[in-house]
């Protein structure tokens, strides 16, 4: 774990069973990519689950999937139940990766391609 | 178990990102690069040289039943092993985010975070001249899963150096492949490895659309 990250007591599998309810990443209904980006719509409100106010928190701007899971540090398929619920409450809205089936495109490539050279 | 751990006030004290490290409202999109390679080859140095935020890690637990097994009933019987990966970010302009993971050469490792390689970009491999048969196992599965990728021989001051040509033969790579030093100590040279791929996929989307 990171020694400067939050600190969890009992990070054991059993904790995260508790946090989404018993369900598994692979069993939620959503097509969240490890880069798809998260926006919350509002602040977090009073007696939400901690987990998802921390989420809608540190999302007031957009944050990738993989950023919540490191800043939670919770697994990524535990995040992505949790998102499941706030999309599907209007909590927050997910702006998608560029979909696989347009690559390879040379814009984006190039657009990439820009950006590097300005590193 | 006790279900009300999770209601404990307090319990969650996410820090978030820093200000400095938070995303433009603007940025629309992002895109992903994997860089494989095995375990001290220097994927996390690499991503870090090259990031605009710290290096952060993401962790995925893997039960010893078996990778893949969706039923979380029974879950607190099984050994669990805890997998981590690195990942830093790029934004390449103020609407598209550039995000690079690194992750471990054991195929076992690729299925915890579902999608990593989907929808990627393409991939590089970060090769250690002093344990090249990683690499030759990890070039031979990103073939078969038809992900593009480069191969970046990072040079450190106690390996063999071997001319590239050599390196390609050793490695059984096609000529089509890029194969490239770097020193993914510097940020610089990290970024050329990143723009060698995608010089490559920029002249592969060239081809796919003069071939259609």
């Amino acid at each position: 774990m990171n020694s400067d990250g939050p600190h969890w007591d009992g990070g054991g599998p059993e904790r995260l069973y508790v946090i989404t309810g018993g369900r598994s990443g692979s069993s939620a209904k959503t097509t969240l990519d490890l880069v798809t980006l998260i926006v919350a719509r509002s602040a977090p409100r009073p007696g939400m689950q901690p987990e998802q106010a921390a989420i809608v928190r540190i999302c007031q701007r957009p944050l990738s999937v993989a950023e919540i899971s490191a800043h939670l540090s919770l697994p990524v398929s535990v995040v992505t139940v949790l998102l499941s619920d706030l999309i599907a409450d209007n909590r927050v809205f997910s702006r998608p990766p560029v979909p696989p089936a347009k690559l390879p495109d040379i814009a984006l490539i190039e657009a990439v391609i820009d950006g590097l050279q300005k590193l | 178990m006790d279900f009300r751990s999770s209601e404990s006030p307090g319990s969650v004290e996410a820090a978030g990102p820093r200000s400095e490290d938070v995303l433009p409202e603007t940025a629309a999109a992002a895109v992903k690069v994997v860089i494989v390679g095995g375990f001290g080859v220097g994927k996390t140095t690499l991503v870090g040289s090259v990031s605009e935020i710290r290096p952060l890690t993401t962790e995925e637990t893997m039960t010893q039943a078996g990778v893949g097994v969706d039923d979380t009933a029974g879950v607190e019987r099984k050994s669990t092993t805890t997998v981590a990966m690195d990942f830093g970010r790029i934004s390449i302009n103020d609407e598209l985010v550039l995000y690079l993971f690194g992750t471990p050469g054991q195929e076992r490792f690729w299925f915890l975070w579902r999608g990593l390689f989907e929808g990627a970009l393409g991939a590089v491999v970060l090769v250690d001249t002093r344990r090249l048969e990683v690499s030759f196992d990890v070039i031979g599965r990103l073939e078969e899963r038809s992900v593009p990728f480069v191969v970046a021989v990072n040079s450190f001051p106690d390996a063999p150096s071997y001319p590239l040509d050599e390196l390609r033969g050793a490695l059984d790579l096609p000529a089509s492949v890029p194969i490239v030093e770097c020193d993914a100590r510097l940020r610089t040279s990290s970024r050329d490895v990143l723009m060698a791929l995608m010089r490559y996929l920029q002249g592969l989307a060239v081809a796919t659309t003069e071939a259609s």
